[in-house]
């Protein structure tokens, strides 16, 4: 049987379906006031998917402004310190402001301009996905509010600055743990209290529907192209794919266009923090279970009782005590692997990377390359494993250099 | 007739709308608040609302959100509030108990489980916030079986062919979200009301309770005029709030509270 006489359900790249579900994962878990707004949104997707004109205009900021595509670099000095198979990295910190986020920000914007909607928020964590949003509202001269948990605003402050010079309103957020949970939650709080005028801009593949699947969509670009990219320079598909996971939106980018690739071995890397049984951790899959956060029905760090527990990373950018619904799928049904690393790999990895290839990774995506150092030794010479490196480390410095003991 | 159709068809007869207090399960603690709850009935309640504390609640304002940390701090569960309603039923037979609270906590217990045990306990009505009728089919099922009220939220935002959708199978009374924005900020006037209710009684005959904003006794009473209901929450809370030393219970906290309630209850009456 040939792939093209399959049925299109029979493909792991058809979800959601109608109630935005993949699996028992997905929904819209939402307030009645958003519902309503939830609705209007996904019917304004569907049309602007269905207008050559949308796609053409994305293109054309893709291309020009945000930099597409970005190069598939083969890291030749890491391969060879680490001896196994050939590691290539797919360079998502050459967009524009530094990291994928932008890629779904350009969509997102793109369809909010569309519904006529004039201020936009947006959750931040690390900040990136706060810096591309102030970026597109600058560009396109729209409000926008940024919140940030104040422990995020304390670690992050280059980005904080950066989107103070682009114009937006910086909300630190002390409620919790002052992190990406959050701030999530108070981003809702303005979005129920401001409909009328308001786009919330989600920044991950996490949310109510139609969210998890727009931002999917918008990310895919990524994994278009390593695909392109990887045949050119390979011949072949890779036999590995690894991501750094919070939320989770550069491992879907890169991971949706290959799942009806059975050889390509997908590897989803949690922050385990300080170790996935410390109780600071970050991994939802590893050490939590399904429950409803935030508009969807995922894989969530919560104690016996259903209250939600507060992550732990030394990345921001991965503190988060959930995960898209469409992982918490590919999880169950075995499509993806999850694995977890600490902070303390991380670090390492981080300082590895920066020396081998002369490329400072973000924190977040050290914990892909942590991975890939341990599984890379033990694997063939001709076997290709690609790495999303999702995001540029400069706004990590400062946090690298507390933990190893300098002062700047 | 299940509780809460007795009392809105009694207070029907007596010609004016219910007042329906809210208290944060175990804010401050345990038995502070089960006492509060054994005497807001005296004190002018004609039904309650029991918030069941959630680590996030992101429909909430600043104060509750307080209140359910509070709660958390002290120990709440779903199981502890079913265990104070079942204390309250000891000596209250007849006032409705409405539990307010998010989905992970009875997705967690369990949807069957927790219907069953809830009805069990005395709770007559429950209002998930976010669980919209497009994921009501989680616990329709069990809360019909068991005998609960899932209590229907509509909003500002929900058009009138929406509100015909979603009040389709509402049963007990409909909750009017009457502002957009979370618990406790801003406050529709008696215009809006005097607009939204007539488009969301064309929708249905059940009791329309009013709710979010409502603080002072003169809200309460437009409210409860207009439509069936007043739901008071934050302005209580915050007045708990004020009589706490250290995040602990004193001897005004109780009576401070039921004081400002029988406020509300005899502009309510008026």
């Amino acid at each position: 049987m040939t792939n093209t006489s399959f049925p299109l359900s029979n493909s792991l790249r058809s979800g959601p379906d109608d109630r935005g579900r993949f699996g028992i994962f997905g929904g819209r878990f939402v307030a009645e006031t958003l519902m309503p707004l939830l609705l209007e949104l996904d019917e304004a997707y569907r049309t602007a998917q269905a207008d050559p004109e949308f796609r053409k205009e994305l293109d054309y900021y893709l291309k020009d402004y945000v930099g597409r595509p970005s190069p598939l670099w083969f890291a030749q000095h890491l391969t060879e310190e680490l001896g196994g198979a050939k590691v290539y990295f797919k360079r998502e910190e050459l967009n524009h402001t530094g990291s994928h986020k932008l890629n779904n920000v350009m969509g997102q914007i793109l369809v909010a301009r569309r519904m006529g909607k004039t201020r936009i928020v947006a959750e931040t964590g690390a900040g990136q996905h706060g810096v591309a949003t102030a970026t597109v509202c600058a560009l396109f001269g729209l409000k926008c509010t940024i919140y940030m948990g104040a422990t995020d605003v304390e670690r992050q402050k280059p980005n904080v600055f950066r989107m103070h010079l682009l114009g937006a309103e910086v909300k630190p957020v002390t409620a919790g743990a002052g992190t990406l949970k959050d701030a999530m939650n108070e981003a809702m709080r303005d979005w129920v209290a401001n409909v009328a005028d308001t786009y919330f801009l989600v920044g991950t593949v996490a949310g109510p529907h139609p969210y998890p699947e727009m931002v999917r969509d918008f990310q895919s670009v990524i994994g278009v192209e390593v695909k392109e990219q990887i045949t050119q320079a390979e011949g072949r598909l890779p036999d590995v794919i690894v991501a750094a996971i919070g939320g989770g939106s550069n491992a879907m980018g890169i991971f949706h266009p290959f799942l009806d690739d059975s050889s390509v071995r997908l590897i989803g890397v949690e922050a385990a923090g300080r170790g996935l049984d410390s109780g600071k951790t970050a991994a939802s899959i590893s050490r939590g279970r399904p429950g409803v956060l935030h508009g969807n029905r995922t894989y969530l760090l919560q104690d016996k009782h259903g209250q939600i527990e507060e992550a732990h990373s030394i990345s921001a950018g991965l503190d988060y005590p959930g995960i898209g619904p469409e992982h918490s799928w590919l999880n169950d049904i075995g499509r993806a692997e999850y694995v977890g690393v600490t902070d303390d790999e991380a670090l390492e990895a981080f300082q590895v990377c920066t020396r081998t290839e002369g490329i400072i990774p973000a924190l977040e995506c050290a914990h892909g390359l942590a991975h890939v150092m341990k599984i890379a030794p033990a694997m063939a010479k001709d076997q290709i494993i690609v790495l999303n490196v999702s995001g540029r480390g400069d706004k990590d410095i400062f946090t690298v250099a507390h933990h190893l003991g300098v002062k700047l | 007739m299940s509780r809460i159709q007795t009392r809105f068809a009694a207070l029907k007869k007596e010609g004016r709308g219910a007042l329906i207090p809210y208290l944060q399960a175990c804010d401050p603690d345990y038995d502070t608040s089960l006492q509060l709850l054994r005497a807001m009935p005296a004190a002018g309640a004609d039904l309650i609302e029991i918030g069941v504390p959630f680590s996030d609640p992101s429909a909430d304002g600043p104060t509750i959100q307080a209140a359910a940390l509070r709660g958390l701090k002290a120990g709440a569960t779903l199981g502890l509030v079913l265990e104070m309603v079942r204390a309250f039923r000891e000596t209250d037979s007849e006032t409705p108990i409405v539990l307010m609270g998010y989905l992970n906590p009875i997705d967690s217990y369990g949807p069957a489980e927790f219907c069953f045990d809830a009805a069990q306990a005395g709770v007559d009505g429950i209002i998930v916030v976010d669980m919209p009728t497009e994921e009501a089919d989680l616990l329709d099922a069990h809360a019909r079986e068991a005998g609960l009220d899932i209590i229907t939220l509509v909003a500002p935002t929900t058009s009138n062919s929406r509100l015909f959708h979603v009040l389709r199978e509402a049963s007990g009374f409909v909750y009017y979200v009457s502002i957009t924005g979370i618990t406790g900020t801003n406050s529709a006037s008696a215009a809006d009301l005097e607009k939204a209710l007539p488009r969301i009684r064309e929708a249905t005959d059940l009791p329309v309770a009013v709710g979010f904003g409502i603080s002072t006794p003169e809200q309460a009473r437009t409210a409860s005029r207009i439509g069936d209901a007043a739901v008071v929450a934050s302005a209580l809370i915050k007045t708990m709030a004020s009589t706490l030393e250290n995040g602990q219970a004193t001897e005004q906290t109780v009576p401070a509270v039921l004081k400002q309630l029988e406020g509300l209850a005899a502009a309510v009456r008026a």
